[in-house]
């Protein structure tokens, strides 16, 4: 992999993800992170992505891309018709996260999550001054940030329950993909990232 | 006159003609016996003969895509802005072959040509055509070009719907697919705005019941207003209001019935011009050929099942003001080959010059398809 041309999670995401696997990237950018997956893992599938230069960028790349509006449903992909649908901080950009997760759980086998952790100390710290936070994983002000439903692990994980939705996997990061010390013990606390992998209660 | 220019034209070009004498038959039961197909080629087809680009037309097209006949042509072929050296159909790698479709009018055999043994023209006793027939004889001319796998198969319109067709008929023939601006079958409002085409043009004295030319005469009358009425659907609403608004020729309501209206000046000048260079019956059978083209048909109208056996890669690209031909018919058939798990991208260019978007030079379209071309592998 090259690192450089990726996130962070993205290295930790390749480890879950079966050789040879269907992947579906929901908003996935660029193409690089699938574009990897099909030279060093032999995946095969699609990205949905909306911004016309990342559309370009993935067709450069040859990966198989769909433009479509994320918020406007999968309707046109089938049940279980993926080993993995995978959304790298995206969750907190759509209009209605529950309803997307039922579908990503729809379509997927599983479904492989990331995004950033409101409740890390850094967003408390601002808060605790009264400000919503500016980080370098959220640098939007409040009034521009497409970012319109953020959550902390403990919240991502209630909804999760409540949906009936397992947990399989969890993985927190920071921005430099360090594992920080105490991160294991107090994780809502010290992730900057998070990184789940789920699937339906059956 | 614009100059042809060498750096980015093909620059002049010569139709050719083959001729066939292997009978043809047609899905309507009609066998021709022998007919011409008229073509044009660019660029140089490679020594792996892997490079060959098929470019199907759309309903008013012809052969004639790219460069002049003459160096006093006034404007160059249909796809010129497309097709060319350095541009998104780049003939420094690519060797185009742009066939006029069998019925038609610019020199493959059609209702103007010579009916074998009557000294007379077809006129209204040319066969109806059919996408499939149109691809039959495309494979032919393959063959006859010493072409056996297209690198990829490419159109727009009634051209696009020929490329899914050629997915699906000739599996092996093509390695890439690139459909634009189609649907997998017309709607009822398609069919009903072709029909409209149809009866004027039957409805005109002049038409004879397509016997005209004998009567040295053409249904100019008819033809036009059926040019008319299809121009409004290839544009939007938006752009007619932003090209022509409420414009007054003589800046003031006359109270009359001539010309008064921009937009009524413009659809008159695209019916007039229309009328000398394209033959009504011609009309009159593409637009048979568009209503009829289903390839789901075959397989219980299940589009999934008719693309199956597909294994080309997919380009879908569709055009957000599109109306005649809307984003969520080319959908349809996107959605068909995710259900086979085709390799297919799916890209809706924001335009909002409605279905013409598919001719014109629109950045982020070229860009996407210069991207897709750049990527096909052709041996040098």
């Amino acid at each position: 992999m090259n690192p450089a041309l990726l996130r962070p999670e993205h290295r930790l995401i390749a480890d879950w993800i079966a050789d040879g696997a269907r992947v579906l990237d929901l908003g996935c950018g660029d193409g690089a992170f699938l574009a990897e997956l099909q030279r060093d893992k032999g995946v095969s599938g699609y990205g949905i992505e909306i911004d016309p230069d990342n559309i370009v960028a993935c067709i450069d790349r040859g990966v198989n891309v769909i433009q479509a509006n994320l918020d406007q449903g999968l309707s046109e992909f089938d049940e279980d018709s993926f080993d993995y649908v995978v959304m790298t901080q995206t969750v907190q950009a759509m209009r209605f996260p529950h309803l997307l997760l039922d579908e990503i759980l729809r379509i997927g086998r599983e479904g492989i999550v990331t995004f950033p952790n409101m409740g890390h100390w850094k967003c408390r710290l601002q808060f605790a001054r009264g400000r919503m936070p500016v980080t370098r994983h959220l640098p939007q002000t409040w009034y521009d940030t497409p970012n319109i439903h953020m959550c902390t692990l403990d919240d991502f994980e209630d909804l999760c329950a409540s949906r009936d939705i397992a947990v399989l996997e969890r993985a927190i990061v920071d921005s430099q993909h360090r594992a920080v010390i105490g991160m294991q013990l107090l994780p809502n606390l010290l992730a900057e990232i998070a990184i789940y992998r789920i699937r339906r209660r059956r | 006159m614009t100059e042809p220019n060498p750096e980015s034209s093909v620059g002049l070009v010569t139709p050719r003609i083959e001729h066939f004498e292997q009978a043809i038959e047609l899905d309507c039961g009609v066998t021709l016996d022998a007919y011409d197909i008229c073509f044009e080629t660019y660029g140089t087809l490679n020594a792996a003969r892997d490079n060959a680009v098929l470019v199907c037309h759309a309903l008013s097209g012809d052969h004639h895509a790219a460069g002049y006949h003459s160096p006093d042509d006034r404007k160059p072929g249909w796809w010129d802005n497309c097709i060319g050296p350095g541009k998104p159909i780049d003939t420094e790698r690519f060797f185009v072959v742009c066939p006029n479709n069998l019925g038609g009018c610019g020199g493959s055999t059609g209702p103007l040509a010579v009916r074998p043994g009557t000294g007379k023209r077809y006129g209204p006793d040319f066969p109806i055509v059919t996408v499939r027939d149109w691809v039959e004889s495309q494979a032919r001319l393959a063959d006859r070009l010493g072409i056996d796998t297209w690198a990829a198969v490419i159109g727009g319109s009634l051209g696009g719907m020929q490329v899914l067709q050629w997915a699906i008929d000739f599996p092996t023939r093509l390695r890439h697919a690139v459909v634009i601006a189609a649907a997998p079958r017309l709607s009822t409002q398609n069919i009903a705005f072709n029909e409209i085409a149809r009866q004027a043009i039957r409805s005109d004295p002049n038409f004879h019941d397509g016997h005209y030319y004998e009567h040295d005469v053409i249904p100019e009358h008819g033809l036009k207003l059926a040019r008319m009425v299809g121009h409004i659907t290839y544009l939007s609403d938006d752009v007619l209001h932003t090209k022509f608004g409420r414009e007054l020729r003589a800046g003031k309501i006359n109270f009359g019935f001539g010309v008064e209206f921009e937009i009524e000046s413009y659809l008159r000048y695209q019916g007039e011009s229309f009328v000398g260079r394209f033959d009504a019956n011609t009309y009159l059978l593409m637009t048979k050929s568009l209503d009829y083209f289903d390839p789901a048909q075959a397989f219980d109208g299940n589009l999934t099942r008719a693309v199956a056996g597909c294994q080309a890669r997919f380009l879908v690209i569709s055009f957000s003001s599109d109306w005649r031909f809307s984003p969520a018919r080319s959908r349809e058939i996107v959605r068909a080959l995710l259900d086979c798990d085709h390799d297919v991208s799916y890209v809706d260019i924001e335009s909002d010059l409605g279905h013409d978007s598919f001719l014109l030079p629109i950045p982020q379209y070229h860009k996407v398809l210069a991207s897709y071309f750049r990527r096909i592998e052709v041996q040098a």
